[in-house]
This record gives structure tokens, sequence and C-alpha cells, in this order.
């Protein structure tokens, strides 16, 4: 006789949802099974990696993921073409760094002209991050929202301390909205449901647990996600459905390990293949974790995590 | 743990009228806000209703499943009615519950009804004679009912075991025995047999002021120990039941839990 593998049935779906406008537009989530287990169930989509780019050159990213992008980074505009056209990327994060008050502090119309010039040369689907400054994240992404009206972009991130004006802007434009707790599955859940109770779409939000890289807090956001996943498909909980975001390529590119010297720690091997699979290990352990999207920076990370997925969808 | 709405009773004098004048408005008034505060069923409890009955549990469950998503609880001793009832319950939205079977001999042609029509049903443990002694008695009764229900053609399953909640004013005593009866009733069978309960009536008597209290305190005990549905005001427990969920695990803690 055959082996009959056990098989797990769920009472909960993530949703699924859509970015983008046709003919560029995808669909992640929408699975009613744990990562990859497509053989209990459906699992129509496959996590979707957004090449990571931003409204300043890159000088405060390490020097090895700085590489890839040396001739186009100088500007957004030829930095979000090269994603497009040379590494053939399906969506693009703009993080607008340059309007965070210690850095060059932009104001939100300068905020809104780099989303203008970015939508103009690009039509992948888009994330438009702010700087992590809870206070001036708020008028620069309800700028940055208008500024892309109706295309459908994913707006981030929400916080407990700005959610409102950055929800209201994500529904008004016609946007999707990244919440983001700080490792807390229960906040992350609160957070949800306030937005929610905003009259915000709750199959319009992209949960972000908050993310950390391998050797640095990983477990805690890979624990934090699996018990989102868990709650959302064996508790049916609507409110922990939404589909999640892995932000790997910030917080990958600024540990040790992705910056320390041959010269200086030898056997650690290429400095350069370090960095990359550092990000790539984080990125794939997080997929498995239940991240259907995922923000990534260096072009070999993405590549090795696309043919991963490709392999295990 | 499913709710069964419980306020639309006979007995109630708004219910009584509604019903006399064929008035839908109260009665899906009512139904509405026991679908809101998060029943999983109505109960549409006519009484003996000899004169009209048929007609009168025809009117009532569709009146309730033209405004709510939810099946029907037929909680008369009227044969003729459930019969009457089930004939247009709209199972689109969940199977029926007769309420109920048991062992007096009067009450074993509703297990023909739920065969029939492929309804579930309550068996409540009492005989023809007086009340049950205590939980070894009730579950006594309850293996008796299991048995009929097998020989009528009734899943065991679609059985709801219900252990007669009796009043505290009067009978101190039966509260913890029902509570042991709703235990022992999960052990007759594997898997666990489903149990049910007609919450209120343990504060039937007792000062207006006290009886969500006691009807609350009370349903916790018997969640703790496996209860799978209450006849109940889904508005007045809706509460305890959302936070018992939160405090067994099975719904993860948000602060805004209550509201959702």
């Amino acid at each position: 006789m055959a082996l009959a593998l056990p098989k797990e049935t769920y009472s909960g779906k993530v949703y699924s949802v859509t970015i983008g406008n046709d003919p560029g537009a995808l669909t992640f989530g929408g699975e009613n099974v744990l990562p990859f287990h497509t053989f209990e169930g459906s699992s129509p989509n496959s996590p979707v990696i957004a090449c990571e780019i931003q409204d300043v050159p890159p000088d405060d990213w390490p020097e090895e993921v700085q590489k890839p992008y040396k001739d186009v980074s100088h500007n957004p505009v030829s930095w979000a073409k090269f994603c497009q056209e040379t590494l053939k990327a399906k969506a693009i994060a703009l993080r607008l760094t340059g309007t965070h008050p210690d850095r060059e502090n932009r104001s939100p119309e300068d905020a809104a002209k780099t989303v203008r010039d970015v939508i103009s040369a690009t039509d992948l689907p888009l994330i438009i991050l702010g700087s992590n400054h809870a206070e001036k994240d708020a008028s620069v992404l309800i700028s940055a929202a208008e500024a892309a009206k109706d295309r459908n972009c994913i707006i981030g991130k929400a916080q407990e301390a700005n959610y409102k004006t950055i929800a209201a802007a994500a529904m008004a434009n016609n946007h999707k909205l990244i919440a983001m707790s700080e490792l807390d599955i229960n906040l992350s859940k609160q957070l949800n449901i306030l937005i929610s109770q905003m009259g915000f779409d709750k199959e319009r939000i992209i949960t972000d647990p908050m993310c950390s890289a391998l050797g640095y807090g990983l477990e805690y956001t890979y624990s934090v996600m699996e018990r989102i996943r868990l709650a959302a498909l064996t508790q049916n909980d609507s409110t922990m459905q939404q589909p999640m975001l892995g932000d790997v390529g910030m917080y990958v590119w600024k540990v040790k390990e992705t910056q320390a010297a041959e010269s200086d720690v030898p056997q650690w091997g290429s400095l350069e293949e370090r960095g990359i699979a550092w990000e790539a290990t984080t990125a794939i352990a997080l997929l498995m974790a239940g991240t259907e999207l995922l923000i990534m920076r260096h072009p070999r990370a993405i590549d090795a995590v696309e043919k991963v997925i490709g392999e295990l969808i | 743990m499913l709710i069964i709405g419980e306020k639309l009773s006979i007995i109630a004098k708004k219910v009584r009228e509604a019903m006399m004048r064929k008035d839908k408005g109260p009665i899906q008034d009512i139904a509405i806000s026991q679908w809101k505060s998060g029943a999983g069923m109505i109960d549409a409890n006519i009484g003996p209703a000899e004169d009209g009955g048929e007609d009168l549990m025809q009117w009532m469950v569709t009146a309730i499943q033209e405004v709510v998503q939810l099946p029907v609880c037929l909680d008369t001793t009227n044969y003729k009615a459930v019969e009457a009832g089930l004939q247009v319950h709209n199972n689109q939205w969940g199977r029926p519950l007769i309420n109920s079977t048991s062992n007096d001999p009067e009450r074993f042609a509703m297990l023909e009804l739920a065969a029939r029509y492929n309804s579930q049903i309550i068996g409540l443990t009492v005989g023809k004679g007086g009340l049950p002694a205590d939980a070894d008695e009730r579950a006594a009764i309850a293996a008796d009912i299991m048995g009929r229900a097998a020989e009528y053609g009734v899943p065991i399953e679609d059985l709801y075991l219900d252990p007669l909640v009796l009043q505290i004013a009067t009978s101190q005593d039966h509260a913890l025995k029902v509570i042991k009866a709703v235990r022992m009733f999960q052990e007759l069978n594997d898997p666990p047999m489903k149990t049910v309960v007609g919450l209120s009536n343990v504060s039937n008597g007792c000062p207006k002021h006290l009886r969500p209290v006691l009807n609350n305190y009370y349903l916790s005990l018997l969640i703790y120990e496996g209860l799978t549905a209450a006849i109940a005001d889904a508005h007045e427990i809706s509460p305890t039941v959302k936070t018992i969920d939160v405090l067994l695990g099975k719904t993860l803690y948000a602060h805004s839990y209550l509201e959702m």
C-alpha cells in the first residue's frame, strides 16, 4: 500500500492583495495553507520580491550593496528604470530616506515630486515608504499618496503613533497600507483592528510585524510571523489574515557580517558573497515563517530567493 | 461556543403580541440584534401552540430567515408545528435544530422528524416522571436517548444533550450536578457528545439585577467543562464568551477583542 501523508486542513485563508495596474499588476497571498504546503490546499500566488531604491543616493548603504547600482543610484528615476529594464524586477520599493529630519529633511512636496518622477519612469507596482520617522512620515506619506493617486501602490508604514493620517491618505487615494508594529503579535492584531475600525478595508492591509536580520533577532520575527499565520489559518482570525511584509534589506545591510572587511575577518570569507548570502538567508527564513512580500536590496540575493521560491511553489 | 439567541419566546409579552398580530417588525428586530451580538442560531419558542402552531412556526421561521442568515432552533412541544417549520426552513444558512426530544415517549417522534428532515436535535435528559436526581441519572437518560437516536437513524453528532438547568433559587444543588453532567455527557462517545443548556433558567425567579451575573458566571464554568452551545441572550453573554475564548487561547488577544 502506498504511504498516505497526513494532511492538515485549515479553517482560515490569507487575503489576496493585488498591487499596481495592468499589465504589470501583481497578486500575492490568497493561500489557505502554511507556507509552501501546496500539498494540503491552495496556494495560488507566489511571494513577491520588491527591489528597494531610495530618493537620495545610497551612501548610507554598505559598499557591497552600493556597487550594483553605482551608475544609476544618483537619481531615483534612473535607478527605478535599471530595476525594471536590467534587473527585470517585479516591483519597486521607493524609500523616502531623504525626508528624515536627521538626513536631508526633504519636504513632503519634494517627496511628492520624487514619487511622480518614479511613476512616470516605470509602470511596475510601487511600494512607497517613509523614512520611519513617525511624525514626519505622516505628512510625507499624505503627499506621496496623493502624488500616486489611483496607481494602486502600497503606502507605509502606518504605526500606532501615526496610523490615522496615513490610513486616511491611503484610503483617499486608493492604495494599500502597511501596518507596522514592533515585534508584538497582540499589538499587531490591535493595530489591524484600529485601522479597520476607521473604515479602512482590512483586506487592503499588509502586516509588518517588524523585520530583523539573521543573527540579530530573526527568531523573534520568525516566531511572531508564524503565530500570526497560525491564528489566520487555524483560528480563522479575520484580523490576522493579511499578507505579511519582510523588509529585509534595510535590516540585513547594517549588520557587521555584511560589512566587516576580509582583512579584519579572513575566516569569514568573501565580503561580497557573505552579504548576499546573509540577505538571501534572512529572506528565505521569513518566507518559511509566512511572509508574502519581501523588500530586498542586492540583485544577486533577489535572484537566489526567486530561485528558491520557484522550486518550492 | 454556539450561542442560540433566545429572545424570541412566546413568554415575552412583546413577542407574544407580535406573534398574535403576525407583525414581523419586532420579531425581526430581535433576530437581527441577536445575530449582531454573536448568535449563530435563533431560537423560535412558540410554546405548546395547540391552535395554529403549524402556521405560527412557519411564519416565525420565514420572518427570521428573511433578515438573518442563520438557522433556526424550533422550540415547541407541538410535533406538527416542528414539522411545518422544518418544511420552510432555509438550510442554506445551516441546518435547523429541533428543541427537543427526551425520555418521554410522547417526544420520541421528534427523532423521526430529525431523521426525515436531516435536522439536528436536542435531547433533554428528563423522563416522563420527575426531574433527574443527579448527574448520574442525567447520563443514564442521555445514554437511552443516544440509543434511541441510533434506532431512528439520527447520527449521534446531530444530537445535543441538554442536562436541564434548574433554578438556583429553588434547586441550588443542581447547579453543580448540571456542570458534572456536561462533563459526563462528553465521555459517552468519542468524539465527545455535543451539549447544550437553556442558560437563563438558572436565574429564573431571581431579582432582575442578579440575572446577568448568575447567567454569565454559570456559563463560564460550563464552557470550561466543554459546553458546545447555550440558548441564551447573545447580547448578555457575548463578553463572557469572547473573554473565555481569549483566556483559553482560542482567540488571539488584542486590546479591542470585545469589539470584534
